[in-house]
């Protein structure tokens, strides 16, 4: 099971960047944290989610 | 016109708050990224609060748009943003550093004109810019926490305003929904409690009230 925002998710072998996509988040707008670390965007495509993980997903909107 | 001196305006911060978070929050540099009505009300608390040292950051001039919402004067229309906080917190007279420039942040020039800060605020408008800051300062500068802002536009409840921390150096203040593009404005009130967060979770950190 792996839990995004609250919401669990019975993915198995799925890169972090997949998941994003699959959930419809835009990677340039957004920040991860995973088991509590922040992963670097650079790294979305090679992080392999794993059973248990517990990921934040902050999107950014505009204004400021 | 006479006004207090330096001197008798630090003893009244001292009077208020204590020597040893005055020599904290006077050791600090700050760098404020974009000066909009986020960053140019964060950049007055902080000088306030009595930070040091300020590094201020916008490409951007002054236009009467802004002036509802952002802390300029209808005389600084025109004048680079930078240029006019600069003034307008001279006028402070609290001893405040001033330093940055007027430059558009991008990740080719994040790690010279950032590296001296020791807290990173992102108050940009644009969401692929906030994003690419936080993404640029937690990747490029090891040690330096970032707050950013997401979600501070219309006219909803202000306790919709939160501080969320993610990791150990990321804090993202707003409601994290609110885009100006579906919003169609921003409304100088919740602006600034958007504001008053990120500068309150600096100050928190500074002071090491929070860790």
């Amino acid at each position: 099971m792996i839990k995004i925002n609250g919401s669990s998710y019975e993915w198995k072998e799925i890169s972090l960047f997949s998941a994003l996509e699959t959930l419809g988040f835009d990677p340039a707008r957004i920040a991860v944290e995973r088991n509590g670390e922040v992963v670097p965007r650079a790294q979305y495509k090679d992080t392999m989610l794993r059973d248990g993980d517990v990921l934040e997903v902050v999107r950014f909107v505009g204004g400021g | 016109m006479s006004g207090p001196t330096r001197q008798e305006l630090r003893a009244a911060l001292v009077a208020r708050q204590g020597e040893r978070r005055t020599r904290l929050l006077e050791a600090a540099t700050v760098a404020v990224c974009g000066l909009g009505g986020l960053g140019s009300a964060v950049a007055l608390m902080l000088a306030r609060s009595g930070v040091g040292r300020l590094l201020l950051f916008d490409f951007d001039e002054v236009d009467i748009s802004n002036l509802h919402r952002q802390q300029y004067l209808p005389g600084q229309v025109g004048q680079t943003k930078f240029d006019a906080l600069t003034h307008n917190l001279r006028l402070l007279m609290l001893g405040t550093e001033v330093g940055g420039q007027a430059v558009r942040l991008t990740e080719d020039n994040i790690l010279p004109l950032l590296s001296p800060a020791d807290v990173v605020i992102e108050c940009f408008d644009d969401a692929d810019a906030k994003a690419m800051l936080v993404d640029a300062v937690l990747s490029k500068l090891p040690t330096v926490p970032v707050i950013a802002a997401s979600g501070m536009a219309g006219l909803g409840d202000g306790n919709e305003i939160v501080t969320r921390r993610l990791g150990r150096r990321l804090w993202v203040c707003g409601d994290g929904a609110s885009d100006v593009s579906d919003q169609g404005t921003l409304y100088c009130p919740r602006v600034q409690l958007c504001a008053a967060h990120q500068a309150l979770t600096a100050v928190r950190l500074l002071c090491e009230a929070e860790q």
